[in-house]
């Protein structure tokens, strides 16, 4: 087993609001290997965005508060300086975001904000030269005509192609880690089966480490290796991708997994649901974060549970929820298949 | 007069948008074909599915059944009453009849109107009810669609999107109308607030005998609430049937095209697809 | 961009028409006394009065008269009534002094207004925001009526640290032209450098929180690169339209009251005082210059955002 690429232990961010301090990570802790796709799935509140930006410090602020360990093959990240964070930005650690239009700036050329990217780290390398290699990038995205392509603007582009140069632009320096936020939740789902395609295949082709940041475990299901279940600022579930689908463990789990609509089976009479909304960070409940939402909440509930693996055959297995493993069988089965049952009236 | 079973007939319903060019005068160059002769009709008490991807011309659609826009040309009838084309003034008491549910519950809510308002003013505009009979059908409609009638003063930013979605669908059901035009209710929402919508969405349509145009670009949820789908691509609808028809037994090559690619949420399933399709051709 | 020019180029003759339509019009219904009665003079006889008219063609009927004095602004005859001096020699002897003022206000302007504006930008919340903020508001505040007569009190007359009014042609004498000028660039400038860094800072702010700029720092760019590249080019856009507009008006005109406060003989000048003799022919004159600068001016502007902007595209509608 290869010593992990990304290690995170431990990490808190808290923002100072009007209404209060918003925990919005509270305590994530995950390792990174190389060539590993690891999905962070969660909703809003979640705390999945803020962890990833954190990762390279895109949250840095007077307002914000990082506590915890971010270790990128083993040089620390929390405490560095803003120019040694800067330097690996893009160079070892890569980003990519949900909106490809917004995340382009508008008035320069795609070709020029790539080049841009690498002339921030190749001092050495001209504009000629630069440019050619923005060209070159784009081509190997599966941009058709990328010479003439590169002097368009980001509107001219279509939102796939967008995503496409986005993901060019995060691998013009050849990148150990790259993240990837919702790449493909603002795409229409044909375009969305291109992408995830391309990033898997960047995955296999160059070992390159990914973590994806999704609500949608269809696509989880289809790329990742691993999986963190994020839940008002907590893991609350983490495993492989074979124990997270037919073996999970949290209520919250199963309640995702029975909300999936599934094409290949009969319809349901009632989509499972669950009830209630995420949280407000600002007004946490007691304990396990979930219990209003959840139908098998009991006595031990108001005490936090600590993020553990319960099963001895899985020692990478963890999650945050007091029941008993046994219970967690039989629970979690409703009509059939994995999902929250409705809570008592 | 009530034209049968159907609720609503679109027969080859067009709407061009026009391009211009000009000095002086703008002269019309080119036109967006955004809906291209488009045909359904929904029996009462039924949802037909509308799906498509971005630019296929299904919100374009929606908006020219209910006169929101012009159309082009085609016929749209009502419970068998022509309305496609009809003025302002006519279509003004017909329009308590059909009510659309938009898609970004941050955006269609006015900010500075209590929830009281947002939801009782349809019923003032058309002079249907006033003072404390419309606060208490308010109230019972808020009740109805999963809040509290105490939200009757709150303001719009108090509320989660799910909320706010449901303060919505609120205000399109206050009217009692017969057709519900839904554009993309649920893209907008949270994936474990969605169900919730959507299940609530199929309530109100048995309790009140409702009517649905259902408009999403995800295929699950269409598939889930539909009696029948239309699949739009490009302006035209390329494939019709039923819900269980179209998904499981597709004949036209978009719509093939559109389900493979749905993510299988099932990582056994999906490995065994993608070796599948490298072992193939 | 032919299409685009010759839009323009027609639009422009059709707001000169309506403004020479509405000046006439005005001009005419607006209670005064009659010209040719003004003219005449005080001991005036009848006979003398009908002469004056006939002579000016004020006893033509109110079209005649319009389209007569159409002709004669297109054949540079038109001239004032008392003095009888040309009308457009008038303007283009005033434009140096005008374009003086308002070249040399608006590089201050543009130069502190941005300076202030970035500043308070990048220390958003801090003192030195909150001070920069104060200055700004005062110097939206004040009226040029009350800061010209203050600013002429205080350092022409108390302390004589600059000259006292009037205009010195820069061939004539370059750093009397200077001296003269810097007063009167300062009370114009007060107003727009106010105005400027608060709407470039706030179109900063908005600039900071977009998606792209957390794509630059994502891409490991320096803040400063990010600052300039990214958030202040971007802010830039509406201030180029801004400062179109500020100036082509200042050079139309709108520097009256400054021109008058320092005696500068501009085109501000001259159209101040054809209105208080309420002379038609140079208030018209001077509307005409001011209508065709501003529609330049908005055209020039047009052109430039485009450039600027690449989402904005010329010669179409809609869209």
């Amino acid at each position: 087993m290869s010593a992990p690429l990304l290690s995170v232990d431990g990490l808190r961010v808290g923002f100072n609001t009007e209404g209060g301090l918003v925990q919005a990570v509270d305590g994530v802790s995950f390792d990174l290997r190389p060539g590993e796709v690891l999905a962070i799935v969660g909703e809003s509140g979640s705390g999945k965005s803020v962890t990833a930006q954190t990762i390279i410090g895109l949250t840095r602020s007077p307002n914000a508060r990082i506590e915890g360990s971010v270790k990128l093959d083993g040089e620390e990240l929390v405490e560095a300086s803003d120019t040694a964070l800067r330097r690996l930005r893009g160079e070892r650690v890569a980003m990519v975001f949900q909106d490809p239009m917004t995340s382009f700036n508008p008035v320069y050329r795609i070709g020029a904000q790539i080049a841009e990217a690498i002339q921030a780290h190749r001092g050495d390398v001209g504009k000629a030269e630069a440019r050619a290699r923005a060209i070159a990038l784009l081509d190997s995205v599966g941009i058709p005509d990328a010479e003439r392509r590169a002097r368009d603007y980001p509107h001219e582009f279509s939102g796939g192609m967008r995503q496409r140069a986005m993901i060019a632009m995060a691998l013009a320096l050849e990148p150990e880690v790259l993240i990837a936020d919702e790449p493909t939740t603002a795409l229409d789902v044909t375009i969305q089966a291109q992408i995830l395609a391309l990033l898997e295949q960047l995955n296999r082709e160059r070992q390159l480490a990914t973590i994806l940041i999704t609500h949608d475990l269809g696509v989880v299901a289809e790329v990742a290796d691993r999986v963190l279940v994020m839940y008002a600022g907590r893991v609350v579930e983490q495993g492989t991708l074979d124990e997270i689908f037919y073996d999970p463990q949290h209520p919250y789990t199963w309640g995702l997994l029975g909300s999936l609509t599934r094409l290949d089976r009969p319809r349901p009479q009632r989509l499972p649901q669950i009830s209630g909304a995420p949280p407000s960070l600002l007004e946490l409940p007691e304990g396990c974060a979930f219990r209003p939402r959840c139908p098998h909440e009991f006595s031990k509930c108001p005490q936090q549970p600590p993020l553990e693996a319960r099963l001895t055959e899985a020692p990478g297995h963890c999650d945050r929820c007091w029941l008993d493993p046994e219970r967690k069988r039989e629970k979690r089965q409703v009509a059939g298949q994995i999902g929250l049952e409705a809570p008592a009236p | 007069m009530s034209g049968g079973e159907n609720l609503l007939e679109v027969t080859d319903l067009v709407k061009h948008f026009p391009i211009k060019r000009g000095i002086l005068i703008d002269r019309e160059v080119d036109q967006v074909r955004a809906v291209d002769g488009v045909s359904f009709s929904i029996p009462r008490g039924q949802t037909l599915g509308l799906v498509g991807e971005s630019g296929s011309g299904k919100s374009t659609a929606c908006r020219a059944v209910l006169q929101l826009i012009a159309p082009t040309s085609g016929s749209v009838r009502f419970e068998g009453e022509e309305i496609a084309g009809l003025s302002r003034r006519r279509m003004r008491p017909l329009r308590q009849q059909m009510q659309m549910i938009f898609q970004d519950p941050y955006a269609s809510l006015n900010p500075r109107k209590r929830i009281g308002q947002i939801v009782g003013d349809p019923l003032r505009l058309q002079g249907v009810a006033s003072g404390a009979d419309r606060r208490r059908r308010v109230q019972e409609l808020l009740e109805r669609v999963g809040l509290s009638a105490e939200h009757y003063n709150r303001f719009p930013h108090e509320f989660s999107g799910g909320q706010r979605q449901r303060i919505g669908i609120a205000r399109a059901l206050v009217l009692q109308p017969k057709l519900v035009v839904a554009d993309e209710p649920v893209s907008a929402l949270d994936v474990s607030i969605q169900a919730q919508i959507v299940n609530l969405l199929d309530d109100l349509q048995d309790e009140f005998g409702l009517t649905y145009l259902f408009v999403a670009h995800d295929i699950g949820v269409v598939r889930h609430i539909s009696d029948r789908i239309a699949v739009m691509n490009k302006g035209a609808i390329v494939e019709q049937g039923s819900a269980d028809e179209v998904c499981e037994r597709p004949r036209d090559e978009y719509t093939k095209k559109l389900l493979a690619a749905v993510p299988v949420p099932d990582p056994r399933e999906s490995r065994e697809r993608r070796q599948a399709s490298l072992g193939g051709a | 961009m032919g299409r685009f020019i010759a839009r323009r180029l027609v639009g422009m003759l059709v707001v000169l028409f309506a403004v020479s339509v509405l000046v006439f019009l005005i001009f005419n219904v607006v209670p005064n006394s009659p010209p040719a009665q003004r003219l005449a003079g005080k001991n005036a006889t009848p006979v003398l009065v009908k002469s004056i008219e006939e002579e000016w063609g004020f006893d033509d009927s109110l079209p005649q008269q319009y389209l007569s004095m159409m002709e004669k602004v297109f054949t540079g005859e038109l001239t004032s009534y008392e003095p009888r001096i040309p009308v457009d020699e008038t303007i283009v002897e005033g434009i140096p002094a005008t374009l003086s003022l308002s070249i040399g206000a608006g590089v201050i302007w543009l130069f502190f207004g941005l300076l202030l504006g970035y500043v308070s930008a990048i220390r958003a919340g801090g003192w030195l925001d909150k001070l920069l903020t104060g200055v700004s508001i005062a110097g939206i505040s004040i009226p040029v009526f009350l800061l010209a007569p203050v600013l002429i009190y205080f350092l022409t007359y108390k302390i004589e640290l600059f000259p006292n009014g009037g205009y010195v042609p820069i061939t004539e004498d370059p750093w009397g032209w200077f001296t003269h000028l810097i007063l009167p660039w300062f009370t114009v400038a007060v107003l727009s450098i106010g105005f400027y860094s608060r709407v470039l800072r706030s179109n900063m702010l908005d600039a900071m929180n977009e998606d792209y700029v957390r794509t630059a720092r994502a891409k490991g760019l320096s803040e400063r690169k990010v600052m300039t590249r990214h958030v202040l080019r971007n802010s830039l856009i509406p201030i180029v339209t801004l400062f179109g507009l500020d100036f082509g008006a200042t050079v139309a005109g709108t520097a009256i009251i400054t021109e008058k406060l320092y005696s500068l003989q501009g085109v501000g000048l001259y159209a101040a005082e054809a209105a208080e003799k309420f002379e038609l022919p140079p208030i018209m004159g001077v509307t005409l210059y001011g209508a065709f600068f501003v529609v330049f001016v908005n055209a020039l502007v047009d052109i430039a955002y485009a450039y600027l902007d690449p989402r904005v595209r010329l010669g179409t509608s809609a869209q």
